[in-house]
């Protein structure tokens, strides 16, 4: 069987899992899945360029995902009555006191010579810059998350058209990815998941408590959306006449219709992202990147600038994920920053890359409409399955209501067993590397 | 007298909490840095070993605690954690015969094992929430306390209280006990010898004999200990939930880097330097403030330099600092 065929006959047994989903169970359900798995097979794009490509162990991608929902709230919000003068740039100046008070810092270690001098200078700068910015910033924050407490109580966004905000969510991600990998990226392998998975917590504990960015714990609901809504649908008498003629009833139609948009929407970028990386990959820069990966060493023998060369992909694959994280806040329409989950925003999403094929852009979009479709199924394959195993005991059994009611639990460690068969059996995942 | 009242606050609020809690992390960055230093990759499911663990106490604990057998005024759990050990014990043996044995005989790239771990860790996160399901469990009994706040203030007529937990105490005491037996073992007996040879230099070890797979499993065997201790006593001291033994992870692996990868002396004073930074960077320094200053200057905020959801950026900043300026951790510790 050639490598087209086999190709193909894999992606199109998941498209008819997700077809028979759509026939079992129901449509709604089967395009739930497509789409979570269109925007699963962007992240695992984004991780594949810096793991399959670069070799680069980042182990944060749920902050980058949270970082692009928090620039659709950033984005397309339309911005809180007041708060801007109440305390909106008090902030932003605050804010940029303790740039400038890293900065500063940075210039004192790199300007002065080495001693006790130097060390004094760089704990008083710190000390004075910190005090500086929690005295300009607190009562900016407070009188801006007094507005309204109940509804507003942050500074809104810049009330653009939401589909903006997927990009600007890529450029958040990837500014923030920068300034990681500036410091990070020259730490080994191990020492840079460590760090990259610090900084994923850093930036959700960012999110959970500065309520004047996105109010916190507190979620952002009602977000702008691309497509119609599904009740102006149902009001709408052409639509609802095309119902009827396709033997739907108006309110099953106009979610269908408003998911379909979405999935077209999310294939567009999807195929967008994919050339790009197709691309890049076939391209002499991908050989490098390629070639660093396999041999450091030998690639700055060659001339190659191998940390600069890092930090680009692990920026370029950070707004990957970026800009799937941005498409996922707009299908959800709420940004709940107490929902992000390294296990499912950042490990699952490395699942997704392996089993599919790292260094493979073909294996990881697999991977991604795969294991998402597995960790949607599970559960309900779960139950069914406890079902059947304690069929035979009594109705009242607590073992048997215990293996029942943890059957939801069964979704983590099936995608632990499939990532180590995988490892085991098929170490270069479903697709491999050319 | 005020001088006493802020002393008595400062060891009530940050000085024993931080103990505690550092005695936890050295106990689990013990663990970390032991299998960096034989098996020679970062352990991403030891969080989850320490849930396994833990949740093994926790309903061995029910158990006994059904049957009527108690521990007198020390926690129950505390006779529960051998049988826990061993069945951890039992766990990690199989895990590695299953799992590791393969990629080890392979020679594989570490960060392989580390992947492998990745899935590991899912199974044991699935596992334990398979069994004990992911909600809070209590199971501490026994005195709650060994000094309270009212038996202070009567003692001593200061105004401020200090109240000691069983389980503080405890923690301290059986990370003293577990942390000395595992220097006697790994500096005494020929066993732990052979260990840090082997830690050192894998071949010259090979080449006088010691065989590798005996060294792995001792490591195995004292990597459950250790983490069931570990996830034991934090579990007594806070209370037991599976997704925080995950999230443990960081300051763990922060400990551990700081003192220095597998190197155990660094481990532990890596694990009481993150406590220490957590503890006094998210607590709010009010109270002892007004005691130390004149009345005039008595600050009106609470003093708290940054909310305690941001203790995981203490960990991390403190790890970034030490990898900036002494890469190898506080105690030289090893690369791959």
């Amino acid at each position: 069987m050639s490598e087209t065929m086999k190709n193909t006959a894999l992606f199109g047994w998941v498209f008819a899992m997700i077809v028979l989903t759509g026939i079992m169970q129901s449509w709604n359900v089967a395009l739930l899945i497509l789409n979570m798995g269109l925007i699963s097979a962007i992240m695992a794009l984004g991780v594949n360029l810096q793991w399959g490509f670069a070799g680069l162990f980042n182990v944060g991608v749920m902050g980058f995902v949270a970082l692009g929902g928090l620039a659709v709230v950033l984005t397309s919000a339309a911005p809180v009555d007041g708060a801007w003068s109440a305390g909106g740039w008090r902030i932003v100046i605050a804010l940029l006191a303790g740039a400038g008070t890293i900065v500063g810092t940075v210039m004192v270690r790199q300007r002065m010579a080495t001693g006790r001098a130097r060390n004094i200078t760089t704990i008083a700068i710190l000390v004075v810059g910190f005090i500086l910015y929690r005295a300009i910033l607190d009562p900016g924050v407070n009188a801006v998350e007094a507005i309204n407490p109940a509804l507003q109580g942050n500074l809104g966004g810049l009330n653009l058209p939401v589909l903006m905000a997927w990009p600007i969510g890529g450029l958040l991600a990837a500014g923030v990815a920068w300034l990681i990998g500036k410091t990070a990226l020259g730490l080994r392998s191990d020492y840079l998941a460590i760090a990259t998975l610090g900084i994923a917590e850093i930036i959700i504990a960012v999110m959970k408590n500065e309520d004047w960015l996105a109010r916190g714990v507190k979620n952002v609901v009602g977000l702008d959306r691309p497509v119609p809504y599904e009740i102006d649908l149902q009001n709408t008498s052409s639509f609802v006449n095309r119902a009827e003629g396709l033997g739907l009833d108006p309110a099953t139609a106009s979610s269908l219709f408003v998911k379909l948009n979405y999935s077209i929407l999310f294939a567009v970028v999807l195929v967008i992202i994919f050339v790009m990386a197709q691309l890049a990959l076939k391209s002499p820069w991908g050989r490098m990147m390629r070639a660093i990966r396999d041999n450091e060493v030998a690639a700055e023998a060659m001339g190659k600038d191998v940390t600069n060369r890092h930090l680009q992909i692990f920026v370029l694959g950070s707004a990957v994920c970026g800009i799937a994280g941005a498409m996922m806040t707009t299908l959800d329409g709420q940004l709940t920053p107490g929902t992000y989950n390294p296990l499912r925003y950042t490990f699952l999403i490395w699942v997704m890359v392996i089993v599919g094929g790292s260094g493979n852009n073909l294996g990881a979009v697999l991977g991604g409409f795969l294991i998402w479709f597995l960790w949607v199924q599970v559960e309900p394959m779960g139950l069914w399955l406890m079902e059947l195993i304690t069929a035979g005991m009594a109705d009242d059994s607590g073992l048997r209501k215990h293996l029942i009611d943890s059957a939801a639990h069964m979704r983590l460690l099936t995608m632990g067993v499939i990532l180590l068969l995988v490892l085991r059996f098929s170490p270069r995942g479903l697709i491999p590397e050319k | 007298m005020d001088f006493l009242n802020a002393l008595v606050a400062l060891s009530n609020f940050v000085i024993i909490p931080a103990i505690a809690y550092g005695s936890q992390l050295a106990l689990g960055a013990l663990g970390v840095t032991l299998i960096y230093g034989i098996l020679r990759f970062s352990n991403f499911a030891h969080g989850d070993t320490m849930a396994f663990g833990a949740m093994l106490a926790v309903l061995i604990t029910w158990l006994f605690q059904s049957m009527g057998i108690g521990f007198g005024p020390l926690p129950t759990a505390l006779l529960a954690l051998p049988f826990a050990i061993l069945g951890t014990m039992a766990l990690l043996l199989f895990t590695d015969r299953l799992v590791y044995r393969f990629y080890r005989e392979q020679k594989a790239k570490p960060v392989i094992l580390v992947i492998v771990s990745m899935g590991v860790m899912f199974i044991m996160n699935g596992l334990v929430r398979f069994i004990i399901g992911p909600n809070d469990q209590r199971f501490s009994d026994g005195e709650r306390f060994i000094i309270s706040v009212r038996e202070f203030k009567a003692m001593t007529g200061l105004k401020e209280g200090l109240a000691i937990k069983t389980t503080q105490g405890i923690t301290v005491v059986v990370a003293i006990i577990c942390v000395a037996l595992l220097f006697w073992f790994l500096n005494r007996t020929r066993t732990g010898k052979s260990m840090r040879a082997y830690s050192d230099n894998e071949d010259l070890a090979l080449l006088s004999g010691i065989n590798p797979e005996r060294v792995v499993m001792y490591t195995w065997l004292i990597v459950a200990a250790l983490a069931t201790t570990a996830g034991v006593l934090y579990g007594l001291d806070k209370s037991f939930k599976p997704f925080v033994y995950f999230q443990l992870l960081l300051p763990i692996f922060a400990s551990a880097i700081v003192g220095g990868l597998g190197s155990p002396l660094g481990a532990i004073a890596g694990g009481f330097v993150i406590a220490f930074s957590e503890v006094t960077i998210t607590y709010a320094w009010k109270k002892v403030l007004k005691y130390m200053l004149p009345e005039n200057l008595e600050p009106s905020s609470l003093v708290q330099l940054l909310s305690t959801d941001y203790k995981f950026a203490v960990s991390f900043v403190i790890l970034i600092v030490v990898l900036l300026f002494k890469p190898t951790g506080l105690f030289k510790g090893k690369s791959v």
